[in-house]
């Protein structure tokens, strides 16, 4: 009953200005009903972002209503921050996704194909021959396929479109071969089991998986240039170890949300903070200082500091931490030829590594892979332990140790200047206007060859300083004169010049950055990202930044070091991993593998349209006989000698060759594929990418918005690979063509014959597929999830059964692969035997085939043919169509044999038994006695039971194997977690940190925090490069022609908009050229979030692009303004964000907003504006493509060239007219 | 005396990384439902900038807060209830920031992306989520974040009134920082004494400041009130909705959603005692400089017996009394005085406070003596790119002696932490000219750096 106001007690105080009334507070419950909820799910989101959070999400009556993160991780220690509470706003807003109306519910078909094929199907009588009229027929592929992108997709069934997919799949195997079906699907570490389950689908069918890393530009090709490793970097809470921080190019509170406390925080412990970016960006605001280089200037910014820290801290003083680590850990004190100067006879010019078999007859294992350095002590030439020749020499123990084989320590002497003698060296310059030549003053030292001629040499060391132009030698006329000298390149005055970094900052940052170093034993760190990673010349300007590092025995000490972060790397428990996702259980090796940036760069025939000039790229110092003019060139012949994938392979099919010759013999075979490889009665597909039969012709894309987000040349593969409406403007250049290369003018427009997504947001890439298949989401499926950013593996636990229509994509390719087993019984029944190529890997024998850095091409004779050592190997894989549905559900023998990566190699025989008792296993059929693999969360627990970083006893193993090829005590890093096994239900009840393993480079343990490459530096484990050391000298001719042996200063790529054969566009009044970047943005994780309504509403609710208030005045823009902005790739229309944060001369449109929101119609093209991929192109670089040659040879996702896209302009003007649909 | 019990919250600004999760898990949890969609009970905005609504700051056109009458005496700017009743104001009330000033909600017509075959490529526009119809989107609930539109927004800024002409528009001049709102749960809350109807109070156990939703007649004075506009109208129940302090966790033991889930860790949750019978006394502080100094005054020392005596007397528990010995605000606020009030000119003594930021230092400084005294890597507060004035224009009405004392302290303990984990000599002088100690220094860095889930709330 309610009281009447006038009996309520009420007290007065506060000089009667407040009374206490008594009253009822029974509506409180109110809230109190709303915060109720009926359980809480552990799980996290799968989304490319390096996050990895563990979340919890509450449900409520049967229905996910919010997420808030975890706060159970185990401690960093008691002088730490934690890492509660990982998450962002992306993530927090998750969850309106799963009832949202962009939800894809059921399955769905293209309208026009449906109604073709269901005409075939009862024109004919089976569905492979249905298959085949429609897709012979050039009317009715051009209709539905250019329908691709217009809405009008229509429900289906489950069974019907596997069907359709299977009829495809059994069509395109028998006439063209298996590897005509490629899957995309990236970062398997951001949900495991979803990669893994399409992955080996396709690779049990013999199709390839593309690499995303490298295609991506998220590879820094620098990391396996250094140090023959893909990357590692360091946890984020070893950020608060450092004492100096520089971020570079790398927009920590935006990209890196979770872990950028651990960077605030550091900054109370005492650590500065750096910032280097061009605009005012959201890190700035922790920095206490911030430079502000122009983009795209960041070599030159590192090269300013680097001549500031040769000078105080090698040329002035010396700091015996540094000399020491110098001399252990990297090829500084290695000696390199010298040729004489094709520009000026009397000079020389830097050559290659000499190699013990240069100057010794004596027999030696691997001789040519034995780089030799001078010893102090007896001033001998020695080859230290830990080259890549004693790497693969048998019975050696390969360790770093510099005991000789008498006994005595090995002293590596760093330079050649206590000799007195000097030679004056032309080195290779770059800069806007081209190449150019400059000469320095280099001591030398006289080795005389074994052919009794006499070869001058210096060390890498001598290089370094003779390049950045140190005054060592009295009057040296090629020496900086001092920091202000403008005229010597690479001092801070040029580097001001170049960047606009002013050069007393430069000259106190290196030295404050140095001296930290010098303090603390290499405590200085760089975070460095996609800022400086994404463009052209990036391994350049990342190898120039690493300098600065190696130069202060930063890297691989806990608090310093290179910190790179672009994509979730890092999927811990790899081993597990790879056996399932590679099919390695049931035929190992058979995987197909191929390099995404190349295969995109033919398949949507962006090579026809390359403009770039090669020659301003290369060295005015050296020519080497195989060089070429157009990039695609040096692909094709990357691909014949062995160093790149290409798939599709050959312009045959890979399954017709034993029949044609009969034989299964490989040696038989190979015969037979050389011969006529070398006659040319057969091809590398690469080589006529246009042709029907070397073209692709199914493609899987899940867990990808490749046709936005990913596509680098967006528009071109809307004409060519999908044959869609695009807003192309270029016109094929057909005045530079590819020597070797068949050339169509004919433009072939829709390769894919059907491309197939599962995803669970209807955005670009399911509105331009002809299947579109329903997934569940990160709330409704069981999986696994890792990245590099923290130590822990988390799992995807459902909150709720994947919801309508959907399933877990496991669920989705299994059921497809029982349809295509079933139809395969009728349609493809039999063996079939596989030829298989594949390239010169990394980590194996293959990565010392081609010595000495020099080129030798079979097809121009120069060499043998020889499958394996001068052109890629062969091998022969069965493939048996009718049992790929009972391999896939299961987990074959073979994975009771070894796992390992990166050189080592252990047993997981009783993982593989004892997995049968944890998960079970099947009674009969050729699965019989193997472990289950039905169900998701028996994938989940086969991983982590037989990965190194999830099972103690594995870890143990794995250290053991690396004891015994080093002869280093290893195995207490992981001893004292030799108990520890990972479960799936373990890491739900609580996150647990991975095991340390040799497969990652960390030798931390016992609560330190994972630091990258510290097993090598503490535990003497060599690094996988050619000296067995961190490199700063590049050797490989292609290396030298491009002037790349040093790492130096090469400017973006000239700017240009549009050629004059492209199509005409009518230059509007106010129109300017600015350069277009595009950096991970705020409100998205790629396409992701971009087009849920909490992260559109919390900025400006579409697509922007960011400019200066004076640029935007140039073009009479305001704030909110429409812009149209387009160069020769394409077009955007977008809202503009007029800001004083921003540079003038740059536009900013932030990753991946897709078209999907918010877009409306190009003035210029008529059609829809494309998203922030529409004006990029692929440029591929050569020196990305080098193979067989130590830690330059192949690896998945390892090495090649990347797809960066950074190199951009575009001219913006405003959007006359705002038209959304009709025109 | 008197002794009541607050509920209060630290947000250090200096580690504040502008990433708005504290905002959607806030939303998510609170007003995802209708009549609430323009609700942010928290918003995050970016400074310089107008903030949501629009220009909140500006109380020449609001009329929030209170004034001080001819008489010195504290008066609510936008006029008593008696007055709004007579002059039946009550049935027009023009100092209420309309939907434009939030913004107008929308979503998308996201099916669109299902429709049949199409001329191009489906999009889904934006669309009213009042009307339903297609609409020009031109603001939202950050629509200025990071800077953007800033030769706008700079203008319409009421703290970058009296600061240097040249930094709007300068490039090299540019600074920004975030600041993270929620309701301020005041001493002396406006909106409380605005409401007509009653339905508005302050609890008395831990001071938070709810609006009864039974109680609640819809007038909306208490909009008008409330000076940093954080109580909001439903228009779908008609009621006012606000912030709770999440109480319903906080009953339970749990601090608020977005101070769980802040992953810049930068929110701080604990108990204030003070002294109820001497809150108008302090409101009505004429100098709106002092009134920060006024308001600390009003908090009370929680291990004093004689406080504790009293607030035992006054009914509070001993397990309260023990959270504010154990209170992270307290040392912040009243030890260390690096926390201060937002706008506390209001004169409502707000509950949620802020520790400024340091920032880069500028452009123009950079470079000078700091290779001949190493000891300067860092930048002096004098060099900071955010003006002092601007920062006490926002916590500290005005005072800049306060806010650089309090950035004096912080880079203080960087200098120190830097010497001692570097292991390197410090003069403890040093540390006490800007009041530190070494053991306060070092306690000082580990509940800001090291800043444990227990140390937080």
């Amino acid at each position: 009953m309610l009281k009447s106001k006038f009996f309520k007690k009420v007290e007065k105080f506060n000089g009667n200005f407040t009374q206490l009334e008594e009253n009822s507070r029974r509506w409180e419950k109110l809230y109190k009903k709303r915060w109720a909820h009926d359980k809480v799910v552990r799980t996290t989101h799968g989304v490319n972002c390096t996050g990895s959070c563990s979340w919890n999400v509450y449900v409520k009556q049967g229905v996910v209503t919010w997420e808030h993160q975890s706060t159970d991780y185990p401690s960093c220690g008691p002088n730490m921050p934690e890492y509660e509470p990982r998450g962002c706003p992306r993530g927090a807003s998750f969850s309106w996704y799963e009832y949202s109306p962009l939800r894809i519910k059921y399955p769905y078909i293209r309208e026009r194909l449906w109604r073709m094929w269901d005409e075939a199907k009862k024109n004919t009588d089976n569905p492979i021959d249905a298959w085949e009229s429609i897709v012979t027929d050039p009317e009715k592929t051009k209709s539905y396929k250019s329908a691709r992108g217009h809405g009008g997709l229509i429900r289906v069934k489950w069974q019907d479109a596997s069907e359709m997919i299977s009829a495809m799949l059994i069509y395109t195997i028998k006439k063209y071969g298996p590897d005509r079906i490629a899957g995309f699907s990236p970062i398997p570490a951001m949900s495991m089991l979803s990669y893994a389950s399409g992955a080996r689908f396709i690779s049990m069918l013999g199709g390839e998986m593309l690499s995303f890393y490298d295609w991506y530009a998220d590879l820094p090709p620098a990391s396996p240039q250094v140090w023959g490793e893909q990357t590692d970097v360091p946890e984020s809470a070893d950020w608060y170890n450092s004492q100096y921080l520089m971020m570079w190019g790398s927009n920590v509170p935006l990209t890196r949300t979770p872990d950028a406390h651990f960077m605030v925080e550091a900054r109370y412990k005492g650590t500065k903070v750096v910032s280097i970016s061009p605009d005012y960006a959201e890190n700035v605001k922790f920095a206490d200082n911030w430079l502000s280089p122009h983009p795209g200037s960041d070599a030159a910014l590192a090269q300013g500091f680097t001549h500031v820290i040769l000078n105080e801290f090698y040329n002035k003083k010396q700091v015996p931490y540094f000399i020491d680590y110098s001399k252990r850990f990297t090829d500084l004190p290695f000696v390199i030829m010298l040729d004489q100067s094709e520009v000026n006879p009397e000079h020389v010019t830097s050559g290659r590594f000499l190699r013990i078999s240069d100057i010794s007859d004596a027999e030696e294992v691997n001789a040519e892979w034995k780089p030799v350095l001078v010893d102090e002590t007896d001033q001998e030439m020695v080859v230290p332990n830990g080259t890549i020749g004693q790497r693969w020499e048998k019975g050696k123990k390969w360790n770093l140790d510099l005991t000789a084989e008498d006994g005595h320590q090995i002293d590596p002497k760093l330079s050649f200047i206590d000799e007195g003698k000097t030679e004056v060296i032309d080195m290779p310059s770059f800069d806007a206007e081209g190449n150019d030549v400059f000469q320095r003053t280099l001591p030398y030292h006289e080795v005389t060859l074994k052919d009794g001629t006499k070869q001058k040499v210096a060390t890498v060391f001598d290089l370094l300083m003779a390049q950045y132009g140190i005054a060592r030698v009295d009057g040296d006329p090629y020496a900086a004169k001092g920091y202000d000298d403008l005229d010597s390149l690479f001092t801070p005055a040029w580097s001001e010049k170049i960047t606009g970094v002013r050069k007393d900052m430069i000259v106190q940052i290196a030295n404050e950055f140095a001296e930290n170093a010098a303090e603390t034993k290499g405590k200085s760190m760089i975070i460095i990202g996609a800022g400086v990673n994404h463009w052209f010349n990036s391994d350049m300007t990342y190898r120039a930044a690493i300098n600065m590092l190696l130069l202060t025995g930063c890297i691989g000490v806990q608090g310093g070091g290179w910190a790179h972060y672009v994509g979730q790397e890092k999927l811990r428990p790899a081993e597990g991993w790879a056996n399932i996702a590679f099919a390695n259980d049931w035929q190992p090796g058979g995987a197909r593998q191929q390099q995404g940036t190349s295969f995109f760069y033919f398949a949507s025939d962006q090579w026809k349209y390359d403009e770039l000039d090669n020659a301003a790229q290369k060295s005015p110092v050296k020519t080497i006989s195989h060089s070429y003019k157009h990039p695609a060139d040096y692909n094709q012949m990357a691909i014949r000698l062995g160093w790149m994938p290409s798939y599709p392979q050959f312009n045959r099919n890979s399954l017709s060759f034993v029949d044609k010759y009969n034989t299964r013999n490989m040696d038989e075979l190979s015969k037979h594929v050389v011969q006529e490889l070398k006659d040319g009665s057969l091809q590398f597909a690469a080589e006529a990418p246009d042709e029907d039969i070397n073209q692709p012709k199914g493609m899987f894309i899940w867990r990808s918005n490749l046709f936005a987000s990913s596509g680098k040349g967006q528009e071109y593969f809307m004409r060519h690979l999908l044959g869609a409406e695009n807003g192309l403007l270029a016109k094929t250049n057909g005045n530079f063509k590819p020597e070797d290369m068949e050339w169509d003018d004919h433009s072939i427009d829709g390769k894919l014959d059907l491309a197939v997504t599962f995803d669970f947001r209807m955005v670009t890439t399911p509105l331009y597929s002809d299947i579109v298949l329903p997934a569940a989401t990160w709330y409704e499926k069981e999986d696994l999830s890792s990245t590099d950013m923290h130590p822990f593996i988390h799992p995807f636990n459902k909150a709720v059964d994947p919801l309508w229509e959907s399933k877990s994509d496991w669920q989705a390719f299994k059921g497809i692969a029982k349809t295509f087993s079933e139809m395969s019984k009728k349609y493809l029944s039999g063996v079939k035997y596989d030829l298989k190529t594949q390239p010169l890997g990394h980590d194996s024998q293959g990565e010392i085939s081609q010595p000495l850095g020099e080129i030798k091409d079979w097809k121009k004779g120069e060499i043998e043919a020889i499958p394996g050592k001068t052109m890629p190997s062969l091998s022969l894989v069965e493939r048996d169509y009718t049992k790929i549905y009972d391999k896939f559900i299961s987990l074959g023998p073979n994975a009771r044999g070894k796992v390992g990566a990166n050189g080592f190699s252990y047993s997981v025989a009783d993982e593989y038994d004892e997995l049968k008792d944890i998960i079970g296993t099947y009674t009969d059929g050729i699965e019989k006695g193997c472990p289950k693999l039905d169900q998701d969360m028996n994938v989940a627990e086969a991983i982590l039971h037989l990965s190194s970083a999830s099972n103690g006893h594995v870890s143990q193993k794995a250290w053991k194997n690396a004891e015994e090829i080093t002869g280093e005590k290893l195995a207490d890093i992981s001893a004292g977690q030799a108990e520890k096994q990972m479960t799936f239900r373990s890491i739900t009840a609580q996150p647990s940190e991975s095991i340390p393993t040799p497969i990652f480079s960390s030798a931390k343990h016992d609560g330190d925090r994972y630091s990258p490459f510290s097993v090598n530096i503490e535990r003497n484990v060599p690094f996988r490069t050619l000296t067995g050391r961190q490199s700063y000298y590049l050797d490989h001719e292609i290396f030298q022609e491009y002037g790349e042996e040093l790492a130096t200063y090469k400017p973006t790529l000239p700017p240009f908009v549009m050629a004059p054969t492209d199509t005409h566009v009518e230059k509007a009044d106010k129109e300017i050229t600015l350069r277009y970047l595009t950096p991970h943005g705020k409100w998205n994780i790629h396409t992701t979030y971009q087009d849920n309504l909490y992260m559109l509403t919390l900025f400006r609710g579409g697509p922007t692009v960011w400019l200066s208030l004076d640029d935007a005045k140039k073009i009479g823009v305001e704030d909110n303004d429409w812009v149209e902005l387009y160069n020769k790739n394409g077009v955007v229309t977008a809202r503009a964000v007029v800001s004083q944060r921003m540079p003038d001369g740059t536009m900013y449109m932030y990753h991946a907003q897709d078209m999907e929101i918010e877009e409306p119609l190009s003035t210029i093209t008529g059609n829809r504006g494309g998203s922030h991929n529409a004006p990029t192109q692929i440029h591929v670089k050569p020196t990305q493509m080098v193979g067989g040659y130590g830690q330059l040879s192949y690896g998945f996702n390892y090495y090649g060239p990347i797809g960066n896209q950074r190199d951009l302009y575009v001219n913006v003007r405003k959007l006359k007219e705002v038209k959304w649909n009709e025109s | 005396m008197k002794v009541k019990a607050q509920i209060s919250m630290v947000l250090n600004l200096d580690k504040c990384i502008g990433c708005h999760t504290c905002s959607v898990t806030c939303k998510q949890t609170w007003t995802n439902r209708p009549g609430a969609e323009y609700m942010w009970f928290n918003n995050v905005e970016t400074r310089p900038g107008v903030g949501y609504p629009k220009k909140w700051e500006d109380e020449s056109h609001y009329k929030g807060g209170w004034k001080l009458n001819r008489k010195g005496k504290l008066e609510l700017r936008a006029g008593s209830k008696l007055n709004k009743v007579s002059l039946a104001k009550i049935f027009y009330n023009p100092d209420m920031p309309n939907l434009d000033d939030y913004y107008e909600p929308w979503t998308y017509d996201y099916k669109t992306l299902f429709g049949k075959e199409s001329k191009h490529q489906p999009v889904a526009r934006a669309k009213s989520q009042i009307t339903g119809k297609p609409m020009k989107l031109t603001n939202g609930p950050n629509w200025d974040d990071d800077l953007a539109g800033s030769d706008r927004s700079f203008g319409e800024d009421p703290n970058m009134q009296n600061i240097e002409a040249d930094i709007k528009g300068n490039f090299e001049k540019t600074f920004m920082m975030y600041l993270p709102r929620l309701c301020e749960h005041c001493l002396n809350a406006a909106c409380v004494a605005s409401c007509p109807s009653g339905a508005m109070y302050k609890r008395d156990e831990d001071g938070i400041v709810l609006v009864d939703q039974e109680r609640c007649r819809g007038w909306r004075f208490c909009m008008t009130g409330c000076p940093y506009k954080k109580v909001y109208f439903n228009w779908k129940t008609n009621k006012a909705e606000k912030c709770t302090f999440c109480y319903p966790r906080i009953e339970e033991g749990l601090p608020t959603v977005c101070s769980e889930t802040c992953v810049g860790r930068i929110r701080y949750i604990g108990v204030i005692l003070y002294d109820a019978d001497r809150v108008a006394e302090a409101c009505e502080e004429p100098d709106d400089t002092k009134l920060y100094e006024r308001q600390l005054d009003l908090f009370l020392d929680p291990n004093d017996p004689d406080v504790i005596d009293q607030a035992l007397a006054d009914g509070v528990d001993m397990e309260t009394i023990r959270s504010a010995q154990r209170s992270p605000i307290y040392k912040m606020a009243v030890e260390e005085k690096i926390a201060f009030p937002l706008h506390p000119e209001y004169r409502t003594m707000p509950m949620v406070w802020y520790v400024p930021p340091l920032s880069p230092i500028m452009n123009y400084f950079e470079g000078k003596n700091s290779i001949k005294y190493p000891e300067l890597i860092f930048p002096a507060i004098e060099e900071m790119r955010i003006p002092v004035e601007y920062l006490a224009n926002l916590l500290a009405g005005g005072n800049t002696e306060v806010i650089k004392n309090a950035l004096y302290k912080l880079a203080m303990m960087r200098l120190y932490m830097r010497a001692k984990t570097s292991g390197k000599d410090f003069d403890p002088e040093k540390l006490d000219r800007v009041g530190l100690t070494e053991e306060s220094a070092t306690s000082l860095y580990r509940l800001l750096a090291i800043a444990k889930y227990d140390d937080r709330f």
